[in-house]
């Protein structure tokens, strides 16, 4: 058993150690092949893609996964990071900086970018939250589907503000500083990611876990729900915003109709897809439901019909989506390799 | 306190018939007065006077449909008492919420188990202490050492409350898979978890053979003695109520019927024919 004291266990330093070097080993291989002529450009915006996918997906099935409410409109919060970011980069010399090769004097800049965009996409997931979340019931839902259009139309008519060029309205912004690179996108993503876990493994994860497994127990135990639910609700707001921000530095170029309701719906179903509440699963189909339509590109009309086909093929298959619930743990598998290698199994020998 | 004085004035000096208590020196934990909520047109609960003192195993009984749980969710904020006031250690619980009158003293039970079912056993029991850990947000998502004090303390702490009741051996396994039994002993592991100064146990024994049913008594009676804290339980089983209750009121029609000790409510005339029909009815 687990709990039996010959169990060998790692230290939780080392576990972090560990999981540190993976990550930087990953990222040493992806940029050797970048150099190496493996990853054209091509590819490289397409990682790019789905490095902001992973973040969508995954701060999405905080709200799905984790809290269990169903929200809407995160295409919606993606506009409100994507816009502000893109705003803001525009009104600094950060556009020449980058033009003239010297990214690392925009970096300031750049994390600048990334913080408006989540406190702006923060401050409207508060503002929705809270008097969504303190309902029992699905009213999140509704209210989200309800913002998230009322974000899109907002940007398609004020194009401009006090005298002020804005949105640029259905025009589109054009001309944004391409501030994303492969590097900085796997930077988010892996403190994304590291963000997400931390919260989850912590009491906040808990309490948000035990919202979603039994409301009224939660809160006959002085678990303030409310409170738990728009922390759950905003840190998916706000990394929603920061991969806005990526999105706008990638694409130079913004459009209101890049989110509309579909494409919420394609977020949520990243996540269904992943399996609701496992946070590798929602990796792994935000990675194969971006780089998949880009392979079958000579197909692209029928992708619509293939993303539903799918979903009812999984609800009738595997209603718990890929993973369940279920979060891979590398030290968790490498610990375990040691005590196989020790002799004793996870099962046996109690 | 405001409101606390003028119910005081209102009800100059609680009415001996209020307690149930064998000590009435110590001011009690709970008092309820004229507790009272419509559904409707229906009084399910009216007229509810109740005091428990400390360290006082309280029970409640009554016929199915005497809104025995409908106390429950009054006391602890589920429904809003539509008439009423419910005094806490002394404090008025007037626009608490659940949380709050855990937080104020009140842990409880449920009739049908509710556990956080896909979480751990351990994590069961530390949900029901995150009141009391102190770890801000950013010590946990940047692991400082406080996180780390505050999560070991908290594993400590959940085990010692496990092994109370003999579950230590199950802290990794998701509660959602324990043998009922071991799932009703968890709830109470929960609800003694956020430190209450008073338990509520919804039907307890519920589902339980004759020798699970005298286990528990004998558990009640330790949580009484080891946590210093009073009980108030919904229970069908009278042997277990009229074997470990100090006091115990008699509900029926949403109002209390009788109130006493075990023998005076063995021997009450109101609570046969609650229980049993009136002699012309039986005839």
């Amino acid at each position: 058993m687990k709990n039996d004291s010959s169990w060998i266990r790692i230290p939780m330093p080392v576990r972090y150690l560990i999981n540190i070097c993976l990550i930087a080993g990953l990222w040493l291989l992806i940029s050797s092949l970048v150099n190496a002529g493996v990853i054209t450009n091509y590819w490289k915006g397409i990682l790019i893609t789905v490095g902001i996918n992973i973040i969508l997906a995954a701060s999405l099935n905080i709200s799905v996964g984790y809290l269990g409410q169903l929200p809407l409109g995160h295409a919606g919060f993606m506009a409100v990071g994507a816009y502000s970011a893109a705003i803001y980069m525009k009104s600094t010399p950060a556009a020449e900086l980058i033009r003239s090769g010297s990214r690392s004097a925009a970096l300031p800049y750049l994390l600048a970018a990334i913080a408006i965009s989540a406190l702006v996409a923060g401050i409207f997931g508060i503002l929705i939250g809270i008097p969504a979340l303190r309902l029992k019931g699905d009213y999140l839902a509704i209210i989200t589907l309800g913002f998230g259009e009322i974000i899109r139309v907002t940007i398609t008519n004020i194009d401009s503000l006090l005298g002020f060029k804005f949105t640029y309205g259905a025009a589109g912004l054009a001309r944004i500083p391409k501030y994303t690179t492969l590097g900085n996108c796997f930077i988010m993503v892996v403190l994304s990611l590291g963000l997400i876990h931390m919260l989850m493994k912590s009491r906040f994860g808990r309490a948000i876990l035990a919202v979603r497994d039994n409301e009224i127990a939660a809160e006959s135990v002085g678990v303030n729900t409310t409170r738990y639910k728009t922390m759950a609700f905003v840190v998916s707001a706000m990394l929603a915003g920061i991969a806005g921000c990526l999105y706008a530095g990638y694409l130079g170029s913004l459009y209101p109709s890049t989110f509309k309701f579909m494409k919420s719906i394609e977020i949520l179903v990243m996540v269904v897809l992943g399996g609701m509440g496992s946070m590798l699963g929602s990796v792994i189909s935000a990675a194969v439901l971006t780089v998949l339509p880009e392979l079958l590109r000579a197909f692209s009309d029928y992708r619509m019909v293939a993303y539903s086909l799918l979903l009812v093929i999984m609800m009738i298959f595997r209603p718990t989506g890929l993973m369940g619930s279920y979060d891979f743990s590398m030290t968790g598998l490498i610990e375990e390799l040691i005590n196989r290698a020790a002799g004793r199994s996870a099962k046996g020998g109690q | 306190m405001a409101r606390t004085r003028e119910i005081q004035k209102l009800y100059p000096q609680p009415s001996q018939n209020l307690f149930l208590a064998r000590d009435l020196d110590r001011p009690p934990v709970l008092e309820c007065r004229r507790l009272g909520i419509n559904f409707g047109g229906l009084e399910a609960v009216s007229e509810f006077d109740l005091a428990i003192g400390p360290t006082e195993i309280t029970g409640l009984i009554g016929p199915n449909g005497a809104g025995k749980t409908t106390v429950f969710n009054l006391l602890t904020k589920v429904y809003e008492p539509s008439r009423g006031s419910i005094l806490l250690n002394g404090r008025d619980t007037m626009g608490m919420t659940t949380a709050d009158l855990n937080k104020a003293g009140i842990a409880r039970t449920f009739q049908n188990i509710r556990l956080f079912r896909n979480m751990s056993v351990e994590d069961n029991v530390k949900v029901a202490m995150d009141n009391s850990i102190s770890c801000g947000l950013p010590s946990a998502i940047f692991r400082l050492p406080k996180y780390w004090k505050a999560e070991r303390h908290a594993h400590v702490r959940a085990m010692e409350l496990l092994s109370i009741f003999g579950l230590q051996g199950l802290a990794g396994a998701k509660a959602g898979s324990l043998p009922y039994g071991a799932q009703r002993r968890l709830e109470i592991v929960r609800a003694l978890a956020t430190k209450p100064s008073l338990l509520l146990l919804d039907e307890p024994a519920a589902g339980m053979n004759p020798a699970e049913t005298a286990e528990l008594m004998e558990t009640i009676g330790r949580i009484r003695d080891e946590f210093q804290i009073a009980i108030l339980l919904i229970e069908h089983d009278m042997n277990l109520v009229m074997g470990i209750c100090d006091g115990i009121a008699v509900l029926n029609f949403g109002r209390i019927i009788a109130k006493g000790t075990p023998e005076d409510i063995q021997n009450n005339p109101a609570v046969i024919e609650a229980y049993l029909g009136s002699r012309k009815e039986r005839s």
